[in-house]
């Protein structure tokens, strides 16, 4: 295969990667704290971007500039996911601590039922795929077959540079030091006088915001977003997570990045390249039953 | 005490049901088609072309009966589809429909229609099959098949000169009959198709497939499928900044597709059975009372079978009464019937005979006949 097109496979697979480990980081933070597995968050994402549209067309209507729009509108919809995040945390999530795990999983998953109709019914027209603005300059540069566009390097390396913002934030700050303390172990930490309530409500808003990062990009790299967006980008978040071993941080970036390579070779191998998501899910199944804690394992002493 | 508080609530209740059936001079007629998700905008406009039927004949003062449109989403889902179908059919109130955009809807329906004895006549879905696959009295359909908008579509593509293709469609029934009637008329005429890339319709990520096809260098990408998705392979075209004619089917023929993409639409070509509504028997008629009637959204590219095939109903009931055996046999025997989209005649199978195919190209922002437009006339190119 020529050069430029292996090229060019691996760029559409990078952008891919990026929101899909944004996603996986998100689920692997929230396990991380609390052991639970919170099925809201890629309507969360979701969410997310319809909160920025709903910004950016606010802004428009008032004559805002488009690089003004740009950061208003990722601060709103980071603003605002954190926010929702917190507030599943605290009603929904930290209540049922006493309860079995299932049942955690079971109520964020109708909360995630609920924000989808939500947004399907009281949005406007809210079940049509909505155009989202094209705010990223749209300059292409070519290299023999490989077309490399600026806003694709600009949602890549703003993802990117999201995940290390949460990787610093986590291992150097006092508050990131107070989540690794929880993650350990809980009674301890508390023992040490950690805000053990507020350490996990700032872990759901973290995650939250950084499945508003995905949202966001997901709409300005394909130009349109949707109300059922979130399924199918949460359910790959997750496995991206568990693949990479839950709880683990760099396993979840590493599983994000591996689940799109395999969609990418899937889409290339096959004839039919409606089955790339079926080899792909059918590649993790095999993975997992080769390494059922995932291919990072968390070590017991250190998770997050 | 209790006994008489129940016979009281009896007596409300069976009012209540009395009260219902008393407006026994209504009749009704279902609209189904997608009012919401991505191809709404086709349905909404066949659903506002079927209310101004019903709006006019109950105006004209000279109908029998009083009519009334009961529209039903099928959201272009097959389930969704089926439930609203046995919801229409189950009501007996309901004499006839109008029903479907979506192939792959009404390739699930068509037995329900059949099971309650529903005569309903399609009004956009386009594959063959929806007639012909069963000897179903009670379907028949005004809009023409996709067999010979392919065979059109591959003859007029090759007298271009165009050479190499490679074939973009979606997996349900729509876009495989696509592909299959496609390529059937395309290599008895030389031309080759390079690659076939089956995608799921909600897919959001082509750029693997499409760098596929960027390897394959076809001339002509051939999509088969619907508006949404042939946005999203447009836009992501762009990204890869391929130069391929972009042939799309009447899925596309839709102003939602020039909306959803931009610039980027103009060029794109596509091919409809049918004329343009403009240029039908009784188009300026129903433009004009379309315009009139003030509705939200245009009357989009099917919107005048819509009108043609509640208007057919209406004549039907109007001859034999609100009956749906009746109507049913007085559909079948539909013999040079006039209608804005002019004649109408059944086969067998209860397909109109459309032999119309009309070629159009997006200019300007704008569905143009191809004969009418800058591009057949050498003011504008095509990108290859």
């Amino acid at each position: 295969m020529d050069l430029g097109f292996l090229a060019q496979f691996f760029v559409n697979g990078l952008v891919l990667g990026v929101i899909y480990a944004l996603v996986a980081v998100g689920f692997t933070l929230f396990f991380g704290v609390l052991d639970v597995i919170k099925f809201s968050h890629g309507d969360v994402l979701m969410l997310g971007a319809f909160t920025a549209l709903a910004t950016y067309l606010g802004l428009s209507d008032i004559g805002v500039a488009p690089g003004v729009a740009l950061i208003l509108v990722f601060v709103a919809g980071i603003a605002g996911m954190a926010f929702v995040g917190a507030i599943v945390c605290k009603f929904l999530v930290l209540p049922l601590r006493g309860a079995p795990q299932l049942n955690t999983l079971l109520i964020t998953l109708m909360f995630g039922t609920v924000i989808r109709e939500s947004v399907r019914l009281f949005y406007p027209s809210g079940s049509n795929p909505k155009p989202f603005p094209k705010l990223l300059p749209d300059n292409a540069f070519e290299f023999g077959n490989l077309t490399l566009r600026l806003d694709s390097c600009i949602i890549v390396l703003l993802g990117i540079l999201a995940i290390i913002f949460t990787q610093l934030f986590i291992q150097k700050t006092k508050f990131g030091l107070a989540i690794r303390a929880v993650a350990q172990d809980e009674e301890t930490a508390r023992l040490m006088g950690v805000n053990f309530k507020t350490v996990v409500l700032l872990t759901f808003a973290l995650g939250s915001a950084l499945a508003a990062v995905g949202g966001i990009s997901t709409g300005l790299y394909y130009q349109e977003i949707n109300f059922a967006m979130g399924l199918m980008l949460g359910l790959i978040g997750f496995s991206s997570a568990v693949l990479g071993g839950l709880g683990s941080l760099y396993g979840a970036i590493a599983g994000g990045f591996l689940f799109a390579a395999l969609q990418t070779v899937g889409a290339v191998w096959f004839a039919v390249p409606a089955y790339k998501d079926v080899f792909a899910f059918a590649v993790v199944i095999m993975l997992m039953a080769w390494r059922p804690t995932g291919l990072l394992a968390e070590r017991n002493e250190e998770r997050v | 005490m209790n006994k008489v508080i129940v016979k009281i609530l009896l007596m409300a209740f069976l009012a209540t049901l009395i009260g219902c059936s008393d407006s026994s001079n209504k009749v009704k007629i279902t609209f189904i088609g997608p009012l919401t998700g991505g191809v709404s905008a086709g349905g909404l406009g066949g659903r506002n072309s079927a209310e101004l039927a019903v709006r006019l004949r109950n105006a004209s003062g000279q109908s029998k009966y009083s009519y009334e449109l009961v529209p039903l989403d099928d959201e272009c889902k097959p389930n969704i589809g089926v439930q609203v179908a046995t919801k229409a059919s189950a009501d007996p109130a309901v004499i006839a429909g109008v029903t479907h955009y979506c192939s792959a809807v009404a390739m699930g329906t068509v037995d329900i229609y059949h099971k309650f004895g529903l005569p309903v006549i399609v009004w956009g879905a386009v594959l063959p099959d929806i007639t012909y696959a069963n000897d179903y009295k009670e379907i028949h359909r005004v809009n023409g098949t996709m067999i010979n908008q392919n065979e059109v579509a591959a003859n007029f593509m090759v007298e271009r000169g165009y050479k190499t293709w490679a074939v973009i469609h979606d997996t349900t029934d729509y876009g495989k009959g696509h592909n299959e009637y496609f390529s059937k008329s395309l290599s008895p005429l030389g031309g080759k198709i390079l690659g076939t890339f089956a995608v799921n319709a909600e897919q959001q990520d082509f750029t693997a497939e499409l760098t596929q096809i960027k390897r394959l260098n076809p001339d002509v990408i051939y999509f088969g499928g619907l508006a949404p998705t042939g946005v999203r392979i447009r836009a992501q075209m762009e990204k890869l900044a391929m130069d391929q004619v972009f042939q799309g089917t009447s899925g596309i023929v839709s102003d939602a597709f020039i909306e959803g993409a931009g610039d980027l639409a103009e060029g794109v070509l596509a091919f409809r059975e049918g004329a343009p509504t403009e240029k039908l028997p009784g188009g300026a008629v129903f433009i004009e009372k379309y315009t009139e009637a003030n509705f939200n959204e245009p009357p989009e590219a099917y919107g005048a079978f819509s009108f043609a095939a509640a208007n057919l109903i209406m004549d039907a009931i109007e001859k034999v009464g609100p009956d749906r055996i009746a109507v049913m046999a007085e559909l079948n025997a539909t013999n040079d019937h006039d209608s804005i989209i002019g004649k109408i005649s059944f086969d067998d199978h209860g397909q109109n005979t459309v032999a119309v195919i009309t070629k159009y190209v997006i200019q300007d922002g704008k569905w143009v006949v191809w004969e009418d437009s800058s591009y057949a006339a050498g003011a504008k190119r095509l990108t290859r």
